[in-house]
């Protein structure tokens, strides 16, 4: 079973949100890298770069497979994440601490409240199957 | 989800059980890794030992008088430079010398020689093979439901295959083999993989095979052992440089372009496509299997584009991250101007061009 933290807005990318005042902490799911298996690269925009929501704004990538990521929400990278340059395998270990992706300041701060809850990702996933 | 459609071995449940992720191969339903992951897997066989279910490769017997310049006739090694108890490496190749598929030659006796062909082209393969077949004086025949296989690899395959088995096992030399029983159960037992590592491969009737996957996997776990999918076994025999059918080797890919000069007897004697083989040496090959490693972060994974300057000059066939190695590496058909060690090449990464420089392989060599 996947963990599902209250506390966060989740995407049908598999993508998590988490809000402070006007900017958002984005990664992957637990669901997410377990799908994908042993995470080995993380491909990140830099500070500056703008993303629409639903915009691919990087990679990461296992043994097997590449996924890319979409910004579930639209805005301006203010701070990246480099430690998973070195470490990707966090994104396995703590998908939603340590390794979170990017930082947005978002040009909607109302955006997230359109996202998924906890209970609603719950049962999207359980509705693939 | 189980899909019906799917070819099994006999293992398919206990993969199952075992938490394995199981995928399409070639319409075999395969564990591609169990609950450990690719990376554990691929470790614990390069420093410990890993089991595979390799029960989907093909088994064809070559039995009678002809035997030898049978096979001798429709694969590029050379036959009759086997004795009893020994394989080796080989290709069938077609009449314009592309590969029909690479497979292993077993020598039981004069009369008696096994085929051990691919999963994906066992058909392809056994229709090929039957069309060769001119007159009685060789018996064809493709046992491969009849069969499992069960390959045990890395530096402790030796110790833990031991326990189970009277047959002496250090004495049998790389590339040779032996009938014995393993847990009391007739198998034929052959020095042979295909993970860069020393180990073994075991064939026995499929009704044996959980007891002795099962066994064998108990008899390895205070030696570490893990059960390894089919990600392992590609990162694997990649860091091993060894060719995958249908990647570095195609009915359109000549076994001399594609490094395997060793295994391609010319002066033994005709055989099929030795003369286009001949054409081509004498007119020196114009591309070259390659093997390249990224010297910038990126992974240059099956069928990205290789550039050097603005020129595309080919398609990577194998690529990943090699775990063992901690490096992304790939093997790639170059122009042989191109292919030399040092070469430096842009690999299109989804289009970003990335640098990777041409390097020695094997990338991944076992100390001995």
């Amino acid at each position: 079973m996947s963990n599902i933290p209250e506390s966060l807005r989740y995407s049908k990318d598999h993508e998590w949100v988490s809000v402070e005042g006007d900017v958002a902490s984005i990664g992957i799911t637990d669901y997410a890298q377990a799908s994908l298996g042993d995470v080995v690269y993380v491909d990140l925009p830099r500070v500056g770069d703008k993303f629409a929501t639903h915009e691919a704004f990087g990679s990461v990538e296992s043994v097997k497979a590449v996924s890319e990521i979409f910004t579930p929400i639209a805005g301006e990278v203010v701070e990246v994440n480099d430690s998973l340059n070195d470490t990707p395998e966090k994104v396995n270990g703590d998908p939603y601490g340590e390794a979170w992706f990017i930082k947005v300041k978002m040009d909607n701060a109302g955006e997230a409240d359109g996202l998924l809850s906890a209970e609603e990702y719950e049962e999207y996933l359980s509705s693939q199957g | 989800m189980s899909d019906e459609n799917l070819k099994k071995t006999p293992l398919n449940s206990v993969h199952r059980e075992l938490g394995g992720k199981m995928v399409d191969f070639g319409g075999w339903d395969m564990p591609v890794q169990y609950a450990a992951g690719v990376i554990e897997e691929h470790m614990a066989t390069r420093t410990r030992a890993g089991l595979f279910d390799v029960s989907h490769m093909g088994e064809i017997w070559v039995e009678g008088r002809d035997a030898i310049s049978f096979v001798n006739r429709i694969t590029t090694n050379d036959v009759a430079k086997l004795i009893d108890g020994q394989a080796h490496y080989s290709a069938l190749t077609n009449e314009k010398g592309g590969v029909v598929d690479d497979l292993l030659v077993y020598r039981f006796s004069g009369e008696r020689l096994l085929l051990v062909v691919n999963a994906g082209t066992t058909e392809k393969d056994w229709a090929w093979i039957t069309d060769q077949k001119k007159d009685d004086s060789v018996e064809l025949k493709n046992a491969s439901s009849e069969y499992c296989q069960i390959a045990i690899q890395g530096p402790k395959a030796i110790a833990i295959l031991q326990q189970l088995t009277e047959t002496e096992l250090e004495p049998i030399k790389y590339y040779h083999f032996t009938e014995g029983k393993v847990d009391g159960v007739d198998s034929i037992i052959s020095r042979t993989g295909y993970t860069g590592e020393d180990g073994f491969e075991v064939y026995a009737a499929a009704e044996f095979a959980v007891q002795l996957w099962n066994k064998l996997l108990a008899t390895g776990e205070p030696f570490g052992i893990l059960p390894c999918g089919l990600a392992a076994r590609n990162t694997l025999r990649l860091e091993s440089a060894m060719s995958l059918y249908g990647h570095e080797l195609g009915d359109e890919i000549s076994p001399l372009e594609a490094n395997l000069g060793w295994i391609t007897k010319l002066d033994k004697g005709a055989f099929i496509g030795s003369d286009a083989l001949k054409e081509q040496k004498a007119a020196g090959i114009m591309r070259k299997l390659a093997g390249f490693e990224m010297t910038e972060p990126g992974i240059g994974r099956d069928g990205f584009d290789i550039y050097i300057g603005e020129d595309k000059v080919g398609v990577v066939t194998s690529g990943s991250p090699a775990p063992f190695l901690k490096k992304n590496i790939g093997l790639a058909f170059l122009p042989i101007e191109f292919a030399n060690v040092g070469q430096e090449l842009k690999i299109d990464i989804r289009g970003k061009k990335v640098s990777a420089r041409v390097v020695p392989t094997p990338f991944y060599k076992r100390q001995k």
